[in-house]
């Protein structure tokens, strides 16, 4: 009888399971399962840091060396969340220092840490090993010095896309002579020059560095230095592409690239000066990823570059690739499974850029791997949607941004809900899906119905009414996170679907029709849930039941109501100046 | 109508522990959804006071051709990035300066937008002034050719074409002149 095997035993067969998901569902099998599996759990994801507390989550789980916390709601990275919302990273800092003596990774997205809490993790875990700090803010250079100078095991810092207060460059001079287990630097998001010197020197004592990503100060011509120092290198973020009219720096960048066998990765690409792309075609063979999302360089030059990556899986890049660097992309990268093309212009279509929905439906034709679109265009038609449907029935992400907000089907000057509704139907393991352009109520209706898989929606300047919001929480099974902006979606579908709140990590409203009445009603019915309502422009009434509120954000918690919410926060359970 | 009709009739089975109605206290059975939802941060907070005080009927209408908070929905490190490219490349409508070439009668001018690279540049001075300006070579500037090229920077000094990264040298440049190669050499000097 499988209860009977001794404890050791299944821990070991435990151990091979390493999803949450899986990991998750072992823990209620039994309570002697729930029992062996807490002991043994080493890795923990908590998509949001305020649905737990550090003591529950130390409480169950004592033996963890690794923890990743998600903070802010995704739309923080909209601007849409103000300042001083939440997602500190300290209180769980400070607690794993007391508890985990033992941790050795720590990944951050979305949250607020300080140099203390840096120093803290610096100081605290001996065998500190990887520290992701992804989209966050609050800290300095200072604080990466205490890392760099305490932390002799640290294999991998990732800065990636953070806030950094830049005080100096010479933090990564902190890094002892001793120091040569680095594997991964990200410092891409800095803004500042670091000390050269000292980066030179790192390399140089880091024979497994297998990752490296520079900033946009690191000039050109020491690129090729860095790259004879670590020819072993997988993954490359340049800095600044550009030099002047430099021979020499281009032979030498030249003849670095040439000596880079492992190269797999590439971004970067700051400033491009196109004279100096030829430099790193040797590699291009062997190209897996390519980030080209911030070189404002034209189709031509894309496109020559396109043509030498056969092997391309994962591509950035800007909407000057235009149609006709996509269709080269569509016949030379047969592997391709993920693109993104950002907007060179936030508002206007450049006249100079011809990006149109052409180009998204050539890759969705030629590259029978693609599962992860975002596209950034101007216009799209409803049989575009629908051809790329039916090429693309694979699809699992699927983020299309039109840039002017409620723009039609350009051709018939329909709503687009037939060709989202074909997207929905066809792809049935869409787990992600972002809507714009001109949408009525059916298309929600599509994807109520079809759209089973769907774990995470975005919706803006979409719907006529609740019964959009209604279709979307009655029928979208898997879904766990819900973000909606300026949408007639409010009181009624909201109070229809509480319960499917409780099975969902986040829900996010802004510039919506929900009053404080409903927002009341729904506190009183559903304590797991913590019900927040944001009120920037200090205008709520709590007392008017009709009063509509800015911003609402509803997550299910074990924690209870959070202990630090700004003052522009209401909820039910504040004291009377905050009380809704 | 009828589409709002089979709205409520869907929540007749919905016990709601207050009658929740979606119009405004004081209207009939059938309230009508009507809201005007904009991107306008400000338009929202304007909604809630009007829904409050009494009855305003607001149609919906279309954004307005202004900027929308957080749409769309680029991150702002990398909008930073590209909107400081732009206003730096389209200041006016162009990035004239004065072209002189020793020995030629009179000057021309000259849009430095219309190049996206030193390469480019030379190749439009030589055409423009049917002259061959010889090439650059960090060591030794324009030496071993018949022209070589300088400008004025902001700061009023006359620096030699091609030391610095093309976009720098496009937001400082004033104005460029085409030296005879053996003038040029005083510059090439103090390399």
């Amino acid at each position: 009888m499988v209860y009977s095997l001794p404890e050791e035993v299944l821990e070991h067969v435990f151990s091979f399971i390493t999803s949450d998901k899986d990991r998750n569902v072992v823990s209620v099998v039994c309570k002697s399962w729930y029992e062996i599996e807490r002991w043994c759990r080493r890795k923990v994801f908590i998509g949001n840091c305020y649905a737990v507390s550090p003591a529950i989550m130390i409480r169950r789980f004592p033996e963890v060396r690794s923890v990743e916390l998600k903070g802010k709601p995704h739309f923080a990275d909209f601007n849409l969340v103000p300042e001083g919302w939440g997602g500190y990273a300290c209180s769980w800092i400070d607690e794993m220092s007391r508890s985990y003596p033992w941790l050795e990774e720590i990944r951050l997205k979305r949250m607020v840490i300080t140099d203390e809490s840096l120093e803290l993790i610096s100081t605290s875990f001996k065998n500190f090993r990887v520290l992701v700090l992804s989209s966050c803010e609050g800290f300095s250079t200072d604080g990466l010095s205490a890392i760099a100078a305490n932390c002799r095991n640290l294999r991998e810092l990732d800065l990636q896309e953070s806030e950094v207060m830049d005080l100096s460059g010479h933090w990564l001079s902190h890094f002892p002579d001793t120091f040569t287990s680095l594997e991964s630097l990200n410092m891409s998001c800095l803004g500042s020059e670091v000390s050269f010197s000292a980066l030179e020197r790192l390399v140089a004592m880091s024979p497994n560095l297998k990752t490296l990503r520079l900033n946009r100060a690191v000039p050109l011509g020491k690129l090729s230095t860095l790259l004879q120092q670590a020819p072993q290198l997988v993954e490359l973020g340049t800095g600044a592409y550009s030099s002047g009219i430099r021979s020499d720096v281009y032979s030498a960048l030249s003849k670095a690239f040439l000596g880079c066998k492992e190269l797999k990765g590439l971004s970067g690409f700051w400033d491009v000066d196109p004279s100096y792309l030829p430099a790193f075609f040797s590699v291009c063979s062997r190209l897996t990823t390519l980030n080209l999302s911030y070189a404002t360089i034209r189709s031509p030059d894309i496109t020559k570059v396109i043509n030498l990556c056969p092997n391309l899986q994962r591509l950035l890049v800007l909407d000057h690739i235009e149609d006709s660097g996509l269709n080269a992309l569509a016949l030379s990268c047969k592997n391709l499974q993920e693109l993104r093309v950002f907007p060179s212009d936030m508002y206007v279509a450049d006249a100079n850029v011809t990006l149109t929905e052409q180009g998204l439906v050539s890759v969705t034709q030629g590259c029978p791997k693609l599962q992860s679109v975002l596209y950034f265009c101007h216009q799209m038609s409803n049989s575009a949607l629908i051809t790329i449907a039916k090429n693309r029935p694979n699809l699992t992400c699927f983020r299309l941004c039109i840039i002017e907000p409620r723009t039609p089907d350009y051709l018939t000057h329909e709503p687009l809900d037939i060709g989202f509704g074909a997207i929905v139907k066809h792809c049935k393991n869409l787990s992600r899906l972002s809507l714009s352009g001109l949408l009525t109520d059916r298309v929600f209706e599509y994807i109520g119905t079809h759209a089973k898989k769907l774990d995470m929606l975005s919706i803006a300047f979409a719907g006529d009414s609740d019964l959009g919001l209604h279709h979307v929480l009655s029928g979208c099974e898997s879904l766990k996170k819900l973000e909606i902006r300026d949408c007639p979606f409010g009181d009624t579908a909201l109070l229809a679907n509480v319960a499917k709140l409780a099975t969902m990590r986040s829900l996010w409203m802004s510039s919506c029709a929900v009053s404080i009445g409903a927002c009341k009603i729904l506190s009183r019915k559903m304590p797991m849930l913590n019900v927040e309502v944001i009120d920037e422009n200090g205008t709520l009434n709590p007392k008017l039941d009709n009063c509509l509120v800015e911003k609402l954000y509803v997550y299910r918690t074990v924690a209870g109501p959070r202990s630090d919410m700004p003052g522009y926060i209401w909820t039910m359970d504040r004291d009377s100046a905050n009380k809704i | 109508m009828d589409q709002k009709r089979s709205t409520l009739n869907l929540f007749d089975n919905i016990d709601l522990a207050t009658e929740l109605r979606l119009g405004l206290p004081g209207t009939d059975d059938q309230p009508e959804i009507k809201i005007s939802i904009s991107g306008n941060k400000r338009s929202s907070s304007e909604i809630g006071s009007s829904t409050c005080k009494d009855e305003e009927e607001s149609s919906f209408s279309p954004p307005a051709k202004e900027q929308v908070v957080g749409w769309p929905p680029v991150r702002s490190y990398r909008k930073n990035i590209l909107q400081v490219k732009k206003t730096e490349l389209e200041t006016g409508s162009g990035m004239y300066v004065k072209v002189s070439m020793d020995g030629a009668p009179y000057l021309r001018k000259l849009d430095l937008k219309m190049y996206k690279s030193y390469e480019e540049l030379m190749k439009g001075l030589q055409e423009m002034f049917k002259c061959i300006i010889g090439l650059y070579s960090e060591r030794e500037g324009y030496n071993g050719s018949q022209h070589a090229l300088t400008y004025e920077d902001k700061d009023g000094d006359w620096m030699l074409v091609g030391d610095v990264p093309w976009e720098m040298f496009i937001s400082s440049c004033k104005r460029l002149r085409i030296m005879k190669s053996c003038e040029a050499r005083g510059l090439g000097d103090f390399l």
